[in-house]
């Protein structure tokens, strides 16, 4: 694919034991464009995601970044923690992983930390009340405020995390991770187990973290409305493959999709695919 | 070579011991999740239990040695296995959903009541007994003068543990409670759901894991001749290095790991340091937990995102 | 009298139930009393001793088995008794609203009244040598429970070899000072330091562990750094402990009747009792320190990452944060106050030997923390006061005592799993500071 990627998937395989759960997969993430990425439950999705983020070791294949000054950073070289920190990749997970026991302004705070660190000097600036760090620290909680003014949970700041609802944990899990200022964003599910209203109000802050941020997204998802609505390019995975990508509407009409997601029942398929839209 | 073959010996018997108690923590741990602190202090009260029921056998004049080991061990697998079920009734069960902490901590103090419980009762000293198996057989003799010797209470020691490490396997693998108790390893919820009786089947682990710790204190208390109320502590603790080094949740591996530790143990002792044996054994845990926390024959644990 | 009125009917209602369950009260304690019959059969009904001639005595005790099992009989029905009385209801929702709210504004001001009071203890019991001794020795705990709470409070690592980090303080005090006669003031930190260094080289690795492996890894290396300190004779003095270490000395100024000493050039008539009291504001300043330093520091990124950690360690990973760096400045903050705390008790008992640094101090420091309620600074210095104060009310019981205190452990966890404290002050806030219930706070999985 031309044009100018920040992510390329080259050949990317990941086996557990006998089992292959990602099978030669390649493709392309445009910059500053959302690329989600579909398929049945088991198709090898989160394998990915696991995979660019450093969780899983890939048995083979390469993962290529590269960011807005051309730099290029082999993902399946870095390890962990160490992704985020570097590659700027953040992550959300399918089952919110919040801190639950602190506020949804800590939250966003601990998000900061790699900044925050630097700017306490290591913690002993912090320690002994440094001006520099008072600033740093009065900046971050201005970021973190943005963030929860722009997700709408100003007023819950100082609430814990585990008390929110379940729609607001998942915009908070959003927030957190773009306080890691990232140029890649992975959002595993985002909209699992939200109402209509908050799918599109979710379809909505995604965007505009795009227009806003310059941040790609890659994205899994399974409601197909708020894929439709705002990818810019689809991947369809099925059994650990790729089998087939394009615009949204090459994908919806791709009967070997269809085939992948019920079976061999086409119109059963076509239906449910048009109710999403 | 037969000095070695003689630390061999040594270290099999040592390792049967701890083999034993390490049972109790490797099922404990597989089906409730917990370090049992308190299990080395059981093995400790049935070697104490083990010598009062000896002591008064022989002096109501039974003479017949075979008669008085089996009542012996009988009794004090009964009445320690009734400490383990106490234990878990009184200090595990009202907190198994709890805090992670809180169970741990309250095992502790569990421990520490066994301990003291038995300073108190039995006083402070190290209670001796003669030796009540006599005899052996010489192995080989060495040109040196040095003989290799497998004494009976060796050979029982070793026999006893193969004997019930048979019955138990039998138990935990034939058996419907062996089936709950693998069922509650897996989902207690589930199992639960399916007609287990959970609070017993928890129970009936304790009390098996008591009993054989109580034939573990019997058997020290054969091969070593004394009791004392704190050899619980140190024996637990390397038994349940035996049990994580075989895997924990393991039954072969929780006899296997005891062997390594004591043949470990027993063969630092005669060719480096006694005094560092047991900074051996400890060296051994924290190596084991960083090269191979799944242990010899445990299942590897996969980490969930 | 209104109040009779409010309680008759459930007082009726109790009545009926009571009424209901006497043959089942009666039944239990029945088991009870047969289960401890065969528990304490043999253990108390025959009391075993070596003899004179190294043979082994025994004599019967029934009259003592008897009345044990006719307390547990009484014990099981009082217990019954009392828990249908009070029923499943939850303590604290009994307690009114307005009560509730007193409590609160209590529990606001326990924390100046305590400090407040503390300083004034050597004031108020300036003649109550036994006084001074205990505020000091619970002071200590206060502090090592502090320092332990970093650990497992904030960064959810269970650790239960913490002793080892306040040996390796006493002794690094105890040997510096001994051979190479450096100050105390000198030996502090450097006493810090290398239990921070210990702790680093512990840490490095066994934080990949998690849950019951660590602790069980932290156990074993507090013994193993006890054993060595018993074995290693030509360094430590094996078995018999250093002896003869240096007084702590008032910046250079000693503490003794000399003509140098403190109370000379101050002019006024030595007493013992300045040593008591220097030692108890230094211990207490220690503690102070300590406090200071970790509530720093939960507002520091570094704290903030801990308490991540403790929450969720995945997800910290997500975000950039090394947790191996995080877990092992948590470990080596815990221990090196624990290594301030040992220079300070080597230098207020003036001799230290291994005995001192048991896996049942390291249970102490670990119930210390986890009875004050994970992460609660007030909690732990509450539960310090009343583990060592009750320590010390069955001081006269002897041999009975670690049986209480193991005893009371196992109650007190059972009464309240998460701590007297349970909830969690946030570290920053836009408009209200709302604590946060425990039940949502984690602690941890390493």
């Amino acid at each position: 694919m031309s044009g100018d990627c920040i992510l390329t998937i080259d050949h990317l395989t990941m086996r557990f034991g006998g089992i292959v759960a990602v099978h030669d997969l390649s493709f392309d993430a445009e910059r500053r464009k959302i690329t989600a990425l579909i398929g049945p439950n088991g198709a090898g999705k989160t394998t990915v995601f696991n995979c660019i983020t450093g969780f899983y070791k890939p048995t083979s294949g390469t993962m290529r970044l590269t960011h807005d000054d051309r730099r290029d950073i082999q993902l399946e070289r870095l390890n962990d923690f160490r992704i985020s920190k570097q590659a700027k990749v953040a992550r959300t997970f399918q089952n919110i992983r919040l801190f639950p026991g602190m506020t949804a302004l800590e939250n966003l705070m601990v998000a900061q930390h790699n900044a925050l660190m630097r700017a306490s000097g290591l913690t002993f600036l912090g320690l002994i009340g440094a001006p520099s760090w008072r600033t740093a620290e009065k900046r971050a909680i201005d970021q973190a405020t943005l963030w929860l003014d722009r997700i709408g949970l100003i007023d819950r700041a100082d609430d814990a995390a585990g008390n929110l609802p379940y729609g607001d944990q998942r915009r908070l899990e959003i927030a957190r991770a773009m306080c890691t200022e990232p140029a890649l964003l992975c959002l595993d599910e985002p909209a699992a187990g939200l109402n209509a209203r908050e799918s599109a109000a979710l379809s909505e802050l995604l965007l505009s973290i795009r227009a806003d941020h310059g941040v790609s997204i890659l994205l899994i998802e399974h409601d197909m409305s708020v894929v439709m609505e705002i990818s810019d390019h689809v991947v369809v995975m099925d059994y650990g493959v790729k089998i087939a990508e394009g615009t949204p509407q090459n994908v919806r009409d791709d009967p070997k999709v269809i085939a992948a997601y019920l079976g061999a029942d086409e119109e059963e398929a076509i239906a449910v695919m048009e109710s999403g839209t | 070579m037969d000095y070695f073959a003689q630390q061999l010996i040594n270290g099999i018997v040592l390792g049967s011991i701890y083999g034993l108690i390490a049972i109790g923590y490797t099922m404990v741990y597989g089906i409730v999740g917990m370090i049992n602190f308190a299990h080395g202090d059981i093995f400790m009260i049935g070697g104490f239990i083990a010598l009062i029921s000896f002591l008064i056998l022989v002096s109501i004049g039974l003479t017949v040695v075979p008669v008085i080991l089996l009542i012996v061990l009988l009794v004090s697998m009964a009445i320690t296995a009734l400490y383990g079920w106490t234990v878990e009734r009184i200090a595990y069960r009202p907190l198994r959903h709890s805090f992670r902490l809180a169970p741990m901590l309250s095992a502790i103090g569990m421990s520490f009541v066994l301990t003291n419980f038995s300073q108190v009762t039995q006083g402070a000293r190290v209670k001796p007994v003669p030796p009540i198996i006599t005899g052996g057989y010489t192995l080989h003799e060495g040109s040196g003068g040095f003989v290799v010797q497998l004494s009976n209470v060796q050979i029982i020691v070793v026999v006893t543990t193969v004997v019930l490490l048979a019955i138990f396997t039998w138990l935990v693998a034939r058996t419907r409670l062996g089936r709950d108790m693998r069922a509650c390893e897996q989902d207690q919820t589930m199992a639960a759901l399916l007609g287990v009786d959970v609070d017993r089947t928890i129970s009936m682990t304790f009390v098996i894991g008591a009993a054989l710790a109580a034939v573990a204190g019997m058997m020290y208390l054969l091969y070593y001749g004394l009791v004392d109320f704190f050899m619980g502590f140190v024996a637990g603790i390397k038994a349940f290095t035996a049990a994580v080094l075989g895997g924990i949740g393991s039954l072969p591996g929780a006899m296997l790991g005891g062997l390594a530790i004591g043949l470990i143990e027993t063969l630092w002792s005669a060719y480096f340091s006694v005094e560092y044996k047991d900074v051996a054994a400890f060296s051994i845990l924290i190596i084991v937990l960083i090269f191979l926390p799944t242990g010899l024959l445990g299942r590897p644990e996969v980490e969930k995102v | 009298m209104t109040g009779v009125g409010v309680t008759a009917p459930a007082l009726e209602a109790t009545q009926v139930s009571r009424a209901a369950g006497v043959a089942f009260i009666f039944k239990k304690a029945v088991i009870s009393a047969l289960v401890a019959l065969v528990l304490f059969s043999l253990m108390i009904g025959i009391r075993t001793e070596a003899g004179p001639a190294g043979q082994l005595i025994y004599w019967t005790r029934f009259g003592d088995l008897a009345a044990m099992v006719a307390t547990v009989f009484g014990g099981s029905i009082v217990v019954e008794l009392l828990r249908q009385w009070w029923g499943p209801v939850d303590t604290v929702r009994i307690v009114p609203p307005r009560v509730q709210s007193t409590l609160a504004l209590a529990r606001r001001a326990i924390a100046p009244v305590l400090l407040v009071f503390t300083f004034l203890v050597p004031v108020i019991f300036y003649n109550e040598r036994y006084i001074l001794d205990l505020g000091i020795l619970v002071l200590t705990y206060v502090m090592l429970g502090w320092g332990l709470n970093v650990v497992v409070g904030l960064a959810g690592l269970l650790d239960l070899g913490y002793v080892a980090f306040y040996a390796v303080g006493a002794y690094s005090y105890a040997l510096l000072a001994t051979t190479f006669g450096l100050s105390f003031w000198v030996c502090l930190p450097l006493a810090g330091i290398l239990a921070a260094l210990w702790g680093v080289l512990l840490g490095f690795p066994v934080l990949r562990l998690r849950g019951d492996y660590l602790a069980i890894v932290t156990l074993a290396f507090g013994e193993i750094i006890r054993l060595v300190i018993i074995n290693w004779q030509s360094l430590t003095g094996g078995p018999n402990g250093v002896t003869g270490i240096p007084r702590p000395t008032l910046f250079g100024i000693p503490l003794t009747p000399a003509d140098d000493g403190l109370a000379a050039r101050l002019g006024i008539e030595f007493s013992p009792t300045h040593r008591i009291v220097f030692l108890f504001y230094l211990i207490l300043a220690l503690a102070l320190l300590t406090n200071w330093v970790t509530i720093r520091l939960r507002r520091l990124p570094i704290g903030r990452a801990w308490e991540a950690l403790r929450e969720d360690e995945v997800a910290c990973r997500a975000l950039g944060i090394n947790t191996t760096t995080t877990k092992l400045t948590a470990f080596a903050t815990g221990a090196m106050f624990g290594g301030f705390a040992g220079a300070f008790f080597a230098t207020r008992q003036g001799f230290i030997s291994p005995e001192s640094f048991t896996f049942q101090e390291s249970a102490l420091v670990l119930a210390i923390v986890v009875l004050g309620g994970m992460g609660s600074q007030l909690g732990v210095a509450l539960a310090a006061l009343a583990m060592i104060g009750g320590f010390e009310l069955f001081r006269g019981l002897d041999q009975y005592r670690m049986l209480v205190f193991g005893l009371a452990m196992v109650l007190l966890m059972i009464w309240r799993p998460r701590g007297l404290i349970g909830h969690r002050a946030p570290t920053v806030f836009l408009r209200h500071s709302h604590a946060i219930s425990s039940d949502l706070v984690k602690e941890g999985h390493g």
